[in-house]
Formats: structure tokens, sequence, C-alpha cells
């Protein structure tokens, strides 16, 4: 499948701001699920600073913008083809161990509830694949997508008390359980076309990984009670929502900023 | 029965050798003088301004750590061993550093469980896959040792993060040489006043491959509030390099540049003194206000070095410090020059049996714990404090290693009733850049109280000059 991206990003500040830095992990992952094609990211007045892949397997690449500044936008346009893997991130070069992804962050760290929900869902399971998928099913159960019922600090066991969410809540609470279970687990920051009318409408996308013996990492995207695959383009990967995040960034000064994004993923070729 | 102690000064009823001009020196001096002489040392450190603020204390921060004026002395032959032994550990810890951020040979060899080291709480992933130059990840390593007989050291704990102390190392000699100046005639003492020139050098030689000047080297401090502020003052004054605090730099494209009054000045090299989870809000703590925003970026991308490198405080957790006579063999195929203290893990269950077993016997720290605090000294302590330390070790046995009470070697000190013994300790500064340097001394901790083990100055500690003789 060949998709194309057009992610915008504008932030506005009230009062303008002396400067902003911003670190990007806005470039796919190279992995055997996907070819770049063509790929440009462009911040308005920015001056391009480090780059490097980092041992997590991502590109990151630094920005500064150098004030008065009141409005910035990041424009990513490109072009990839998919290969449907089945989820699995098959010829990714890595140098952080899976171990690594054993430790807990506060948006993942396991109440009672879900270990609980891990414990219940895996016991039974055939092999650690089948316990994946059943932790994976689990939470997209004990989760109703509900945009706006949660916020960007919403943490995996409050989502699961409360019962509902959005991406980043499913892929929260499907890491804290699985690392429960001692399975190594991270989140994934990316885009999906999402073409069918009943899947939650997310292009700027985020799943889970999950650490299988003998396959390595494979992807688990509870919201859409399915793996990755064609239809999905990965970026980058994190501990959690934080870690994993597209754009971090910091501006110089006082005031607010607003932020505004849009994403359009088509398929231009199946 | 009381354990006999190593006196570094008098054995069998003899003056040991490294001492012998100093029995005349303290037989001259009358107690008048010896007051008068102490009074004027607390003058001239509190003229100097040299203060430590100590950590949770309350009380008055600009205390002075107490500084006795007994010198602690070395020969040549004695330090030449523990200088090849402190070196061995730099290089070991730094190849360890290297090795657990790339292929992490050593845990794929079973020789450190990889929990310990992959899910350590100082295990950077943000740094893993990079080499820093010349492969230096510990640039100022900070080795804590205790003697308990003339040939036997032990290894308490390294520090490879950013270990303070040095500033009295230097200030204890400037003292010492101002207050009797005929002691450094009748005594071959090696000088210690070129570690602010290696110091830069080191920094200097760990430039970035960017670098293509003389590079600029700065010290990144938390600020005034913080104890060891003097000492970040102090030795960037000695280097002659610019003291700066995170709003001081800046990032812009590929570099770190400094605010100055001539506008912007890049920077190649950034000694730190705060901790890797305020360098940078966009990669450690998003509310840091310490630290430089974008600056992981440029250091991953070879625009500045950061020393000593994010990430180096896997390598001197109290839990991986067991396996440093292993890595010593792995990495330089070399036999361990100095010893480690027995260490017993309370998290693995027959080694936590021993420990409750024998905990009057026993010295219990937290895991990551630092300066003396949650820890129980066994044979000092009350059956009370003992059974409610028990408690604290059961709830979180992981979090505890128990090592034997060592019979620490005592110096010669000045206490009110005249001249007694006191139990010391050594940390030496051992500068690892192109080449692994040492300067001959270090920062000897002494504990004042009578009968104490503990050297921290939050404890009652006071600190001593530490000469080297020459052969």
């Amino acid at each position: 499948m060949i998709l194309t991206v057009l992610h915008l990003t504008t932030y506005r500040y009230e009062t303008p701001v002396r400067g902003v830095v911003q670190s990007h992990r806005l470039t796919p992952s190279q992995f055997d699920g996907q070819k770049t094609l063509s790929w440009r990211v462009e911040v308005e007045g920015g001056q391009r600073g480090g780059g490097f892949r980092d041992g997590a397997g991502d590109w990151v690449q630094g920005y500064s913008v150098r004030g008065p500044v009141s409005e910035l936008v990041v424009r990513v346009a490109g072009e990839v083809e998919t290969f449907d893997l089945a989820g699995m991130l098959k010829g990714h070069r890595e140098t952080v161990p899976p171990e690594a992804y054993l430790r807990e962050t506060a948006a993942t760290r396991p109440d009672a509830a879900l270990a609980e929900l891990g414990r219940e869902a895996s016991a039974g399971a055939r092999d650690p694949l089948d316990a994946a998928h059943r932790i994976s099913a689990a939470v997209a159960e004990a989760i109703a997508y509900a945009p706006g019922a949660t916020h960007a600090h919403t943490t995996a066991a409050e989502a699961l008390a409360q019962g509902e969410g959005v991406c980043q809540d499913h892929a929260h609470a499907l890491i804290a359980a699985a690392r429960a279970q001692g399975t190594p687990a991270r989140y994934v920051s990316g885009y999906l076309m999402a073409d069918v009318a009943e899947l939650p409408h997310e292009a700027a996308h985020a799943w889970a990984e999950l650490h299988i013996a003998g396959l390595g990492w494979v992807g688990f995207d509870a919201a859409n009670r399915c793996c990755p695959d064609g239809r999905f383009i990965r970026l980058g990967s994190g501990f959690d929502a934080r870690d994993a995040a597209p754009i971090r960034g910091i501006a110089r000064g006082p005031g607010s900023e607003s932020l505004d994004v849009t994403v359009a993923i088509q398929a231009v070729q199946q | 029965m009381e354990p006999t102690y190593f006196n570094e000064m008098y054995q069998n009823g003899g003056v040991r050798s490294p001492y012998r001009h100093l029995e005349n020196w303290t037989a001259e001096m009358p107690a008048e003088l010896r007051s008068l002489k102490q009074a004027e040392a607390e003058a001239l450190f509190r003229r100097i301004g040299i203060t430590f603020a100590v950590y949770g204390e309350g009380g008055d921060p600009d205390r002075l750590i107490p500084f006795d004026m007994f010198p602690r002395v070395f020969t040549a032959a004695e330090w030449a061993r523990l200088e090849r032994g402190i070196k061995q550990r730099a290089r070991a810890l730094n190849a360890f550093l290297v090795d657990v951020y790339g292929r992490g040979e050593i845990v794929r060899a079973g020789r450190i469980p990889a929990r310990l080291v992959y899910q350590n709480e100082a295990y950077e992933k943000a740094v893993a896959g990079f080499v820093p130059p010349r492969g230096v990840y510990s640039h100022i390593v900070g080795i804590d040792l205790v003697r308990t007989g003339p040939d036997e050291f032990f290894v308490l704990e390294d520090n490879c993060r950013t270990p303070s102390g040095v500033s009295y190392m230097l200030e204890n000699r400037e003292i010492m040489m101002r207050m009797f100046p005929a002691l450094f005639r009748e005594n071959r003492i090696q000088p210690v006043d070129r570690y602010p020139e290696l110091l830069r050098r080191t920094l200097q030689s760990v430039a970035p491959a960017k670098c293509d000047r003389e590079p600029v080297v700065v010290i990144l401090t938390p600020g005034h509030f913080n104890s060891a502020y003097y000492e970040h003052s102090f030795l960037a004054d000695l280097m002659g390099v610019e003291l700066v605090e995170g709003q001081d730099l800046f990032v812009e494209g590929e570099f770190v540049y400094m605010r100055t009054t001539e506008g912007p000045k890049k920077v190649d090299v950034i000694y730190r003194r705060i901790d890797d989870a305020f360098l940078d809000p966009l990669c450690f703590r998003p509310d840091s206000a310490l630290g430089v925003p974008g600056l992981m970026d440029v250091y991953r991308s070879g625009g500045v070095t950061i020393c000593s490198a994010p990430g180096a405080g896997v390598a001197d957790d109290k839990a991986i410090y067991t396996f440093v006579p292993e890595m010593i063999r792995f990495y330089l195929g070399e036999t361990p020059i100095l010893q480690n203290v027995p260490t017993w893990q309370c998290g693995k269950p027959e080694d936590l049996k021993h420990v409750l077993a024998h905990l009057g016997e026993l010295v219990v720290k937290e895991v990551h714990g630092s300066g003396g605090y949650g820890m129980l000294v066994g044979p000092r302590s009350t059956q009370e404090q003992i059974a409610r330390f028990a408690e604290r070790i059961l709830a979180d046995p992981a979090n505890y290693i128990a090592q034997p009470t060592l019979a620490l070697s005592t110096v010669p000190t000045f206490v009110e009733e005249g001249i007694a013994p006191r139990h010391v300790d050594l940390r030496p500064y051992c500068l690892v850049g192109e080449r692994v340097e040492l300067v001959p001394g270090g920062l000897t901790r002494v504990a004042l109280k009578e009968g104490s083990l503990v050297v921290n100055s939050s404890q009652g500690g006071g600190v001593k000059d530490t000469w080297v003789l020459a052969e």
C-alpha cells in the first residue's frame, strides 16, 4: 500500500516568544514493513539542529527557531510504501535491549486492576503471543473509545477505572498490563489511515509493541482491535506517550500557547 | 570484643616512617598554640568562603566542615599501589559504561544480570547506542577507600557522576602550607595543585569531533543554593573557565552557546554539576528549569560533550558495585588490585536471611542512598534501632545491601583532650580523558566523634590534608 501523509502542527503564542527549541521523532522507522518514498519535515523559520538515530532505532532531529515568534508551523509531508507484516517489527535495528522496557513510568504504573486484567487475560493462553493478543483484547473491552473523556496526562490506571479513553489510553493500559506480566512493552507513535467508518478515526495514532520471545517486537492496536498492517506508519517509540512524542518542544517566554493539529492520510495505491 | 584498629602513625610502640617528622611537630606545639592555629585555620576557611550546606540537616547553611590540622600521610610506595588500583578501576568502569550502552557483552556473557543494568533507574535509554568522545562516560571518578591494615585497602563505593569534595583537597593543602611552612620543608610532600590544570586538560581532551579549535569548557551549576556551589565556582576560577547556569546557555542549530556581554559564544565541553534528570527538559524531567532545552540532541549528534556523560550513574549504583571486580577481569583481563568489601544483597533470599540474623555486626545501606542517610551501623545501634531497621529492610529488601563493619584505620587527630586516634577514609579523584591521571592526594574524611565510623560531613565528619611523600 502507498500512503501519503500531510501533517501540520501549528503553535500560536499569545505573546511572541524569544525562541523555540524542538526535538522531533517525525521520520518513518526503517524496517521491512515500510519504505519511505519521499519525506520532508519543514519548520517555518527554523534552523535544523543535530540529527541522529537513537538507541531505539528512531531518527531524532533537533530544531531551533529564533524569536520573536508568534506562530510556528511544523509541516510534515511524504509518501511511504507499507507492507502488512501482521504487526511484526522485522528488520528494525536497535541497541536498547527489551529488558529496558520493563521499567514503569508514572503514566504506565500498573495498579491492582491493571495487573489483574493482565493476569486474567493471559491465564490459559497457549503461548506468549496468544497471551499478548488476549491482553490487547481485554484492554479493548475494558476501555471504550470515547474522545474527550480523558486528557494528555491521564494515566493507564485512571483510564481503566474510568472505562473510557482514546488510543493513548489503550496503549498505556496495554503496556502497563503487559509489563505487570513481565512482558517488555512500549509505546509507539505514528499515523493510521482509517478508511472504515466504524473505526475510531485518529490519523495521528498510537499503539503498543510487546516483546515476544522468538518473534521480537510485535505491535498491538487495542483501540482498533488489530495488529498494525499496511494502513499504519510507524514513527518512533518510548516508555510512554511523553517519551515517544513525535514533537517535544519548549518556548522561551511567558504567555500561553495554543496548538492546532491536522493530519491527512490517503492511500494512493492499494 | 572491641576490634583492633590499624593506627596509621603508631605501630608496635613505634612511629611508622611516613609520620616520623610529625611526632616532634606535635610534641613541640603547646596547647595554646594549637588552639590559636585551629582558630586561624577556621578564619582562613571562612575568609575563602568554603562552606558546605548539609542536605536535609537544617541549621546553618554556611556551616564549615571542621578541618583537622593533623595530616594523613602515605609513602610513595603505598601510593603507587593505590594509584594502580584506582586507575584500573576507573578504566573498567568506563569500559562497562560503553559496553552497556552498546552491545552489552558483559550481560550477554552472563557476568552481570540484565535486570540490574537495564531496569536500573540510572540506565538512560536516551544515550543507548552512543559512544562519547574517546569512549569516556565518567571523566572524574571518585573512589571511596578505607584502610584496615598496612597493605589492606577496600573500596567502599565508586562515584562516577559528579563526585564533590575536591575543593577540600586543594584548600586543605593551601591552608596547611600557609600555617605550617616549616612542615613542607621537613617533609617531601608531592604537590596536588596541578589538579585544576589536569582537569581542564582532561575536559578539553574529550571535545566533540565537530570542535575544530581550542575547546571552550564551562562548568554548569544548579546555582548558588546548591550545597557544592562554592566548589563549582572555585574550580571554574582555578581552571580559568566560565561558571554558568542553565539559563546562560542555549541551543541554536547544531550547537550550544553561552550568553556573554560580547554576544553568544560556542561551548564545546560542559562539566556539569547537575543531575541527569535536570539536564534537558525536552529529554528528561520536563519541569526542570536548571537545564538547557535541546542539549541532549546536540550532545547525541556530536555538537557538545557533557562530563560526566548522562547515564554514567548506572556504573556506581551500590548493586552494580558488587560486580566491579568482575568488570576488571572481563574488560581488562587483569586481577583487581583493590578489593571490594564483601557485600550481601538483601534482594537475594539467602543473603537477606544472613543479614537479618547478623544485623548487630553489619552496616546496612540503601542501594541508592548517599551521604550516610538511611543507613544502620549495627555495632553502634541499640536493639530498638536494629529492630526498627529490620522492618524497613523487610518492607523492601531489594533496596538494601549489607557489609561487615570494617575496622577503619585511625590517624591522630586534634581533639579537646589533646591528640587521639580517629577513624578515616579516603576519596581520591581520578581523571579520565585522553589519559588517565591521578594527583597524589585526595580528600581524607575523619569521624571526629570518638569511636564513630561514619565520616560523612552530615554526621559529624571533618577533613584532613592528605600527604603523599616523594620517594
